[in-house]
This record gives C-alpha cells, sequence and structure tokens, in this order.
C-alpha cells in the first residue's frame, strides 16, 4: 500500500509535490521535503540493509548524519557511495541501492555469515591478515564484506567549486543555539558566517513540538532565519557541513547544491576570529541482546520522523530509556494517535515532571530492555526487572530507545581543545578552549531548549548511565557499533587480549571506524571498557575525533584543482609555429611544453631524431632555448657570492666572458650545472638547468637573506625577460651572417664562452657563444615579443643551409655523443665532481665555497665511488634500456651501477650510452655486463664522449 | 593551514610560503672545525616538542625569508622564549 505509514496530516513535506524514486529495484513515491529514509518508512520498508560482516538484516536506525545500519548507493546522475539514507534529499527519479547485499536485503545470499560469527572475531583482520598469505585472503573478504563501489563516472554536468572567506565569527549549526548567536553578532555588526549541515534551519526544533514564549519553536526559527537574511555582514548556508577544524582558526565547509545551475557542491575555507560551536547533541544507543532488528530505532528519530516528516515508523511502541528525553517522544507520539505500549526506564525512580508529560502511559521503574522478537519485523520486546530480574514480553512493532545524549564535540576536539567527562549529563563536555572558539547551547552541554533561548519551554533532562543491559539470560548479539558489527563480546575479548587503551579497542575490534564514526556507540564502548576496568570513563577517554565531521566527496575537496588549472602549462611564442609544423609536444621540466621531434608524414620517433641529429652534426639546425632559467644578478658584492655559491671561480671573469660551473649543496651533493656571465662590473647573469630554475632561485635568495644579509646582491628573475633561439651545427655562422648583424663573428672577435650584444635581422640581441650539442652554436637572445619573428627569419635564413628545427629528444642524443650531463640522469644525488672526471670544477685556491669540506671529507673515506663511464653495448644494434644494472659478470648479485643513457649515435652510427659504474674510470676497455630479464648483454667500458673528444668543434 | 605573519605582508595563508627548516647554528668556517663538528653541523637539526625557530620563505608574496617561533605541539605561532632572539 502507498505510504502506508504516512500520517494524515502534518510534517515539513510538500504533499503536494509527490515525488516517485525506485529502492533495490522497486518503484515508491514520497513527497518534496522527504529524505530516502523517511520515503522508505513512510512506504512500510522495514528492511533497508545488511550489515557489513554478518549480514545480519538491518532497519533505518537514525534520522541524520548519525545513522549507523542503513547506508546506499545511488545511481545515474547522483552516482555516489555508501551515502547514509538519512542524509539523501528525496527528489524525483532517485535511484538507490543498498549497500552489502545482492540481490536483495530481505533474501541475502551472504546471510550465512551469521552461521560463521564465531570465526570473525575482534582482531580477525590483524589475526588473517598476515605475511605472507595476506593475499589469499583479501579478494574473497574483500567481495564478501565490501561497501560500496567508487562512481565509474563523474557528474556529466556540473563542477565543484572552492570558495575562501573570512568571518569576525564562524557559527558551526543554526539550531536554536546557533542562530540565536548568529542574530546576537549580526546585530553588533560582525561579520558572520553560519552553516548548518541540514536542508532546513532550526537543528533540533524541527524534529520536536516546542514553544518559545508561547509560539511554535519553528515560528521563531523562521523570524530568526529572515532577520538574518536581511543583514549584509551575515552569510547564511544550509546544506554545508562545517566538516573540519584546522589549525589558525580555518574551518573547511562542504556546501552542497549550493543553487540552481552548474555548482555541485561548493568547498569553503573560512578564516574565522572567532568560531562558535553550536553543533547539538547526538542521542546514543543502549545496548542490548539483538539491539540492531529492525524496528528498533533512536528515540529521538522516532520522534523526528513523526514530527517533521508526518510518518509514524510503528503503530504499537515501546520506549526504553535511562533518562528524562524519551518522555516528550511519548507524549508527541501520544498526540500523534500513536499507541505507546510502555515505557522502560532503567531508573528506579523517575523525576516527577517526567512522568507528568507522558501522563496515561504505563512507566516499568528500574526496568530494561534484554532482547527482542522479530527477525526482520519487530514483534515483542523482553522487559526485565533489573532487581527482580521478573521478566515479561511487551508485544509492539517498533523499539525506540534512547542512552542519552552526547554533546556533538566533533569540531571542538579537532580544534585540539580538550574533553571532560561530565557526571551530572555522563557525557564528555567541552573543557578549556585551546583556540579561539567557544561551545554553546546542547554541544555545549545545555541539553535543553529553555537553557538556551529565553521564553523556551522544554523538559528538563536528567539521567542515571546504563552503559549496557547487564542482566543475566541475555541472548544474542549486543552491539556497540552496527556499521562494523562491533559487539559487547568483540570488546571483552579485545580487553583480554590485552587490548585495553581505548585507541587500541577501536582498532582491534574496528569500533567506531565506519562511516558514522561511531557517533551513536562510541561511548557505549568506552563505557564497556569502563565497566570491564573498573574505572571511571574520565581516564579510559575518548578516541580522537578527526577529521571529516562526516564524509566528504573528493569532488569537493579538489575542486576546480585539477592539473591544468592549479598547474598551468608554460608556453613560449614558439608553440603556435611548433604546432603548426608538426612537433609532438610534451612536457619536458618544470611545466614547459616543448617540442620533442617533428616528425613528417610517415616518420617514426628514430626516424627523426635521426634526421635532426645529422643536420646539427653536419649542417645547422636550431632549438628554442627560452625555457634555460635565467638571472641576473647586481651589486658590487655578486662576485664573492658567486665563488661561494659555485665550486670553481667566477670572480675572475672579464665583463664580455662566461664560464661553465657546477653549484654544490652544502652536504657536497651537485645542486644544478649551468653557465655564468660577467655582463659589467657589477651585473651578471646566471643561466640555470630549465628543471631546477625554482630551486636555484629559492637556494641564492636563502642564503643572501639569511646568511648574507649585508652583501649587495640582487637577483631578478629573467627567464621569461628573454627569449633565445639556438643556431647549432658548422654552418651556424653562415646562418648567423645570412641572418645579418653587426656582431663580428669570428672566432678570434667573439669566442666561445663569450656574449656580444648587438642586432640580428635587425632586433636587438644578445647572443652567447655556449653550446649543448658539442657543435659551433649562436644562443640569440631576444625580448619575448620578438621571438616569434626571429625563429621565422632563422628558418628562412637557414632554409638554403638545410636547416631543421630540433626537439629535445634530439637535444638528449646530442648531449649523449658529447657527454655532456644531464641532472637526474648521470647525476642523482650520490655522485660528486670527481667521479664525473671534473674534479678540475673543484677549486682549490678558493678557501671556502658551499660543498667544499663535504666532498673532502667524503672523498677521504675511501670507499668505493660509482664513476662516470661510456658505454658501447657489444652488439651496436642493441639499445640497452636507461636505468638497467650492471652487475658483476652479469650474475644475479648486488649492483655495480646502471645505465643512464643509450641512444643512437649519428656520427657512429651504433648505440652508445652513458653509466655510472664502480671505479668506472679504471676500466676504460674492459667489458661489463647489463643484467635483463631476457638475458645479460656484454658491454664495452669507454671514455664518456663519442664525438669530438677535444672539443674543436664548439671551439670553432 | 596556519597563518604565517610576515613583517611586509600581515598574517598570510601557509600556501603563499616555502618552509626553509630550523634555524641551525651559524654556519662554522669549514676550515676550522673537527669532521665531527663539521658534520654535526650537516646533520643535526633542533627538533623540539614546542617551541622551534623556523625559516619560510614568503615565495608567493614579498620574497621575503623570514623567521618565527613554532610550537611543534599546537601549531601556534610564540613569542620568542626568553634569551632568544
Ligand atoms: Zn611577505
Amino acid at each position: 500500500m502507498a505510504q502506508s505509514n504516512r500520517r494524515a496530516s502534518g510534517g515539513r513535506i510538500d504533499r503536494n509535490r509527490p515525488v516517485r524514486f525506485q529502492f533495490n529495484g522497486k518503484s515508491y513515491e514520497g513527497y518534496e521535503g522527504d529524505t530516502l529514509a523517511s520515503a522508505l518508512l513512510a512506504n512500510g520498508v522495514r528492511v533497508t540493509a545488511r550489515s557489513f560482516k554478518y549480514h545480519r538484516p538491518r532497519g533505518i536506525v537514525g534520522h541524520g548524519p548519525e545513522e549507523p545500519a542503513t547506508l546506499v548507493e545511488l545511481d545515474g546522475e547522483d552516482a555516489s557511495g555508501n551515502r547514509p539514507a538519512t542524509t539523501v534529499p528525496l527528489r524525483d527519479g532517485l535511484s538507490a541501492r543498498s549497500v552489502n547485499c545482492w540481490p536483495s536485503p530481505d533474501f541475502d545470499v551472504s546471510g550465512i555469515n551469521q552461521l560463521f560469527a564465531r570465526f570473525i572475531p575482534a582482531g580477525f583482520y590483524y589475526k588473517t591478515f598476515k605475511w605472507p598469505n595476506w593475499h589469499l585472503f583479501e579478494p574473497t573478504i574483500r567481495k564478501a564484506a565490501g561497501l560500496a563501489a567508487a562512481p565509474a563516472q563523474p557528474p556529466s554536468s556540473g563542477h565543484f567549486e572552492a570558495r575562501h572567506a573570512h568571518a569576525d565569527v564562524l557559527i558551526a549549526g543554526a539550531g536554536p543555539a546557533g542562530l540565536q548567536a548568529a542574530l546576537e553578532a549580526g546585530r553588533a555588526g560582525k561579520r558572520v558566517f553560519i552553516a548548518d549541515e541540514g536542508t532546513e534551519a532550526g537543528g533540533s526544533l524541527l524534529n520536536r513540538n516546542l514553544t518559545i514564549n508561547g509560539q511554535p519553536a519553528m515560528d521563531w526559527v523562521a523570524d530568526a532565519v529572515q532577520e538574518l537574511r536581511g543583514m549584509g555582514n551575515v552569510t547564511h548556508l544550509q546544506n554545508a557541513t562545517v566538516w573540519a577544524y584546522r589549525e589558525h582558526n580555518l574551518l573547511i565547509v562542504n556546501e552542497r547544491e549550493p543553487e540552481q545551475g552548474s555548482v555541485l557542491e561548493r568547498s569553503w575555507r573560512v578564516r574565522a576570529g572567532e568560531v562558535v560551536i553550536a553543533t547539538g547533541a547526538t542521542e546514543r544507543a543502549m545496548v542490548f541482546a539483538d539491539n540492531d532488528r529492525p524496528g528498533v530505532m533512536l528515540a529521538s528519530s522516532v520522534q523526528a520522523y513523526v514530527n517533521r516528516w508526518g510518518v509514524a515508523p510503528g503503530q504499537r511502541v515501546v520506549l526504553f530509556t535511562n533518562n528524562n528525553s524519551v518522555y516528550a517522544v511519548a507524549a508527541d507520539l501520544v498526540a500523534a494517535g500513536v499507541t505507546v505500549e510502555a515505557i522502560l526506564d532503567s531508573r528506579d525512580t523517575v523525576p516527577q515532571e517526567a512522568l507528568d508529560t507522558a501522563q496515561g502511559i504505563t512507566v516499568h521503574t528500574g526496568t530494561v530492555a534484554a532482547g527482542v522478537k522479530g527477525h526482520k519485523r519487530l514483534r515483542a520486546v523482553h522487559a526485565v526487572s533489573a532487581k527482580s530480574g521478573a521478566d515479561t514480553w511487551i508485544d509492539c512493532d517498533l523499539l525506540g530507545h534512547s542512552g542519552g545524549w552526547n554533546p556533538t564535540v566533533h569540531l571542538w576536539s579537532q580544534s585540539r581543545s580538550p574533553l571532560r567527562f561530565d557526571e551530572d549529563l555522563s557525557a564528555f563536555v567541552p573543557d578549556a578552549a585551546a583556540q579561539a572558539c567557544r561551545a554553546i547551547g546542547a554541544a555545549a552541554g545545555d541539553l535543553t531548549l529553555d537553557r538556551i533561548v529565553q521564553g523556551g519551554l522544554d523538559l528538563p533532562y536528567a539521567i542515571e548511565p546504563l552503559w549496557r543491559v547487564d542482566v543475566p539470560g541475555q541472548r544474542g548479539k549486543a552491539f556497540l557499533d552496527l556499521q562494523n558489527d562491533v559487539s559487547v563480546s568483540d570488546v571483552q575479548l579485545a580487553l583480554r587480549e590485552g587490548y585495553d587503551n581505548v585507541e587500541h579497542v577501536k582498532r582491534y575490534t574496528t569500533g567506531g571506524m565506519g562511516i558514522d564514526q561511531g557517533k551513536t556507540g562510541n561511548i557505549n564502548i568506552i563505557g564497556t571498557v569502563a565497566m570491564q576496568k573498573g574505572v571511571p570513563l574520565q581516564d579510559v577517554g575518548t578516541t580522537t575525533f578527526r577529521s571529516p565531521y562526516t564524509p566528504v566527496s573528493f569532488g569537493a575537496i579538489g575542486g576546480l584543482r585539477e592539473e591544468s588549472v592549479l598547474f598551468p602549462y608554460r608556453h613560449t611564442p614558439v608553440t603556435q609555429w611548433n604546432k603548426d609544423n608538426g612537433a609532438v609536444m610534451y612536457e619536458a621540466g618544470a611545466r614547459w611544453r616543448r617540442p620533442g621531434y617533428f616528425p613528417k608524414p610517415g616518420e617514426g620517433l628514430q626516424e627523426a631524431v635521426n634526421r635532426e641529429c645529422l643536420a646539427v652534426r653536419e649542417g645547422v639546425g636550431v632549438y628554442d632555448g627560452s625555457p634555460l632559467g635565467t638571472f641576473e644578478l647586481k651589486g658590487r658584492d655578486v662576485p664573492r657570492f658567486l665563488d661561494f655559491l659555485y665550486s670553481n671561480v667566477m670572480s675572475s671573469l672579464k665583463p664580455g666572458d662566461g664560464r661553465y660551473g657546477l653549484m654544490l649543496s652544502d652536504d657536497g651533493l651537485i645542486l644544478d650545472d649551468g653557465v655564468a656571465f660577467r655582463l659589467d662590473e657589477h651585473r651578471w647573469m646566471v643561466s640555470t638547468s630549465t628543471g631546477h630554475a625554482d630551486a636555484v632561485n629559492q637556494h641564492m635568495e636563502k642564503l643572501l637573506q639569511t646568511e648574507f644579509p649585508d652583501w649587495q646582491v640582487m637577483i631578478t628573475t629573467v627567464t621569461s625577460q628573454w627569449n633565445n633561439a639556438t643556431i647549432c651545427g658548422p654552418r651556424a655562422r653562415d646562418v648567423m651572417q645570412a641572418l645579418g648583424t653587426d656582431i663580428d663573428l669570428s672566432p678570434e672577435a667573439f669566442p666561445f664562452m663569450s656574449f656580444r650584444d648587438g642586432t640580428v635581422a635587425g632586433i636587438p640581441a644578445r647572443v652567447v657563444r655556449v653550446s649543448f650539442t658539442g657543435e659551433l652554436s649562436f644562443e640569440v637572445n631576444v625580448a619575448p615579443r620578438h621571438m616569434a619573428e626571429l625563429w621565422a627569419k632563422v628558418m628562412e635564413a637557414g632554409a638554403p643551409f638545410g636547416i631543421l628545427p630540433v626537439g629535445s629528444e634530439s637535444s638528449h642524443v646530442l648531449r649523449v655523443e658529447k657527454g655532456f650531463l644531464s641532472l637526474g640522469h648521470e647525476v642523482d644525488g650520490t655522485v660528486d665532481a670527481y667521479d664525473l672526471s671534473m674534479g678540475w670544477v673543484m677549486s682549490k685556491k678558493k678557501p671556502d665555497y658551499l660543498g667544499k669540506r663535504s666532498v673532502a671529507l667524503r672523498r677521504e673515506g675511501g670507499s668505493t665511488r660509482r664513476e662516470l663511464v661510456g658505454i658501447l653495448p657489444g652488439d651496436p644494434n642493441r639499445q640497452v634500456p636507461e636505468g638497467a644494472p650492471l652487475t658483476l659478470g652479469g650474475r644475479k648479485e648486488a649492483t655495480e651501477g646502471l645505465v643512464t643513457a643509450c641512444v643512437w649515435s649519428v656520427v657512429n652510427e651504433r648505440w652508445v650510452g652513458l653509466a655510472l659504474l664502480e671505479n668506472g674510470h679504471a676500466r676504460h676497455g674492459e667489458t661489463a655486463h647489463v643484467r635483463l630479464k631476457d638475458g645479460v648483454i656484454p658491454i664495452t667500458i669507454a671514455k664518456p664522449v663519442f664525438h669530438d673528444p677535444d672539443g674543436k668543434l664548439l671551439r670553432s | 593551514m596556519m597563518l604565517i605573519p610576515c613583517p611586509f605582508c600581515g598574517k598570510r595563508n601557509e600556501s603563499e610560503f616555502i618552509f626553509g627548516g630550523p634555524v641551525v647554528a651559524a654556519r662554522p668556517d669549514p676550515n676550522a672545525v673537527s669532521d665531527a663538528e663539521w658534520v654535526e653541523y650537516l646533520t643535526i637539526a633542533p627538533n623540539p616538542l614546542g617551541p622551534v625557530q623556523e625559516k619560510w620563505w614568503h615565495a608567493r608574496g614579498c620574497g621575503e625569508w623570514l623567521t618565527i617561533w613554532r610550537d611543534t605541539r599546537t601549531h601556534d605561532i610564540v613569542e620568542a622564549p626568553n634569551g632568544s632572539e
């Protein structure tokens, strides 16, 4: 029957707007304003889930984020997993499935697991999943006891968004306390940010029938919301959970469906002057045998369904309590026409005001529920007198229970503020604040409306703790954590096995580790431990409350900060030309998008690279060297700064000249290699490798600001102020002449490692003679606005000489043929200059520079070093993969080195490579062995240079 | 995410800064210390449970290298202990 449990009237639902939805393949109807849970209850769906470990049938237990039992997976556009049914707003076309139960919760093959329950005790995972055999069990267990799968596809439309905000006061929670605080702060002119997890403001008032100054409390809420809306200094969000409280009062808020349109969720990062925690309180469960059966619900949730959603989850209700709040529930049920069969109160005496509230209802004092009848549908409750043991079965179809109330202290604890155990409330409450925050209302232990809002009328709260029902003859599992199927016996086992710290109990039993994070049950675990050990709860303490308070989607956390937005690519002005000319583009260090190679139609990588390399070796090529890190250093102390920074002497350079050098860190590692040029007396230009530009900048600034604050050196990053086309090859000078320049290009007037300012093809340029290919090279530096023009002119002037553009692949081949270093290949953080046969770069003259002492110290140790060598595979047509290990004789032994690069040499017409090899310098001419999966490759060890060993060409 | 006080820019989000490690003893003259002293200088950094002086670089701000005292237990930025700067 459609919505058989829906009351004839009442509730904050829109009965004029029916909504169709699917649950486990069946079609149902609910109303706008329902949650999936309230709609299922309205339709009389009792079994809504199966439990995680034992696959016991479960129903709906709560009404909000505390729901431990019914998790669903949403399909289609809403695709998401593990959502508590109580927090899923109902909308037309919604399709949901319970997790953990194929093919349906009513018929579950895995229910047979219950028979094996004794084989899945506390610590099961630790006892079972042990090396070396854990991987044998894991797939089976995952299949049998998994939660929902991640959605296969992201939402087809809409996006996630991130926003930052600042507030004088951030208020978490828009219940009576939060609204009151917002009104006060807002009226005082403060910037207020108030966020509440519910779709509607009001907090607990939504679920209850209370009055303020004689008027319905929800009228007061509506007035408050109205007033806040009129304040320009107040931001009020609903459906927005404050889920993390970080250091220095940074809070993260997840706002769902913030507006009609394209935003799915919005993540707010709010820095607040003061934080007001008005998160209310959460009802806790009673612990007794079979307390997980469908039809056993939190009493406050029964009340919420009746009042807020107009749903009677049962017709004949028994209530079980240790505190006063249940009496107000009873009154609301009676008012709604629901029969309350009895109230079982574990207390021997019940305060008169509570009894007055529930007049006409049978109250059994000193009585507990010790079990239930009914597997999938509740039939009766076993009421047992704690003193006399006298018992009776009370027929009913719903049991509402309340173990008392816990202030919702998650955010409070996340702020590092401590808790104390309050004996009167039998609950942990906020103690002194560790950050600029305060808790108010129920979150601070003021559990009734009269203590929060003036004129509010409420039943005073009183409780006598009952951590678990402990009467003889109880049979069946008494659950502490419904979601992870942790029962009292599991905690007792953990204690017997020596895990008696509450953090250990949690991990060993997995109690409190579910998606609900034990919001209804953790306190009972603490209580059980305390009872067992005979100590006060304060001494047991709580486990650590960590963010998130409730689950947050990855999309919300990531927001728009996906890769291309967070780390945009860097381009040079030649990018468009590269694309137009068929370049294969990819990232080549530091997010620079560069051409890899320029294949002709039908050509593969190797053919294209060979063609480009031959052009450079025999004719001329040009590459775009713009991404090279470039810094201008000014000031009278630059010479001594560079002498400290580089391992060789830079201060002796004359204006116009440059020098290659190594930068070391003070512990002797090679940080970077590069070139320094002296522009004039007090101006220098330093270039670094592309990938290390930012790190070198940081290194230099740190030294100057923290070690030598009185040195006069100013650093300006000019990487983006200079672009360059590097013309290289034996015909490079011809191309320069064809371009037309006022610079004398003769080797005598313009030698290697110097620069000249002038014009090239009519463009103001700084031409530098460096070489990263081993050939005659002119690096023509121009302002970026001239780069595209220069590039076009170079291609035009070079055409008669067969000029080709050169990509990063060819640059790599050319540098390996010459044995030039590449950081990250040959320089890996273990080698020093001597290993690279570059001892000359380590100045003997300078008494001190970064790394000098450490390199000397390490070499004094006399340990075996891995040294740079060239390698020639025995089979000239066999490539050796980069990173391949070299082992002694090719045997299965510890490596004595590795291959750092291997390329097809166009000048040698064979594969050549570089390697780091133990004692490599003394082993030239010998044979070493590369050990690979498919065999052992002999290689000949050689000098690490395969082209122009004397460097005549680059100086020509 | 911490709020770090920059002497030029005021309190700014930690994401604008790059961590530069704890403040260590001044770099000794490497020619005037023993091997052990040199290795100690390079490898032993303060790591107290409590206030520690740290270097931070306002890289995505004004470019200043600055120091703060941070309590490692709480992330609170604290006053320099008596007797230190
Ligand atoms: Zn700054």
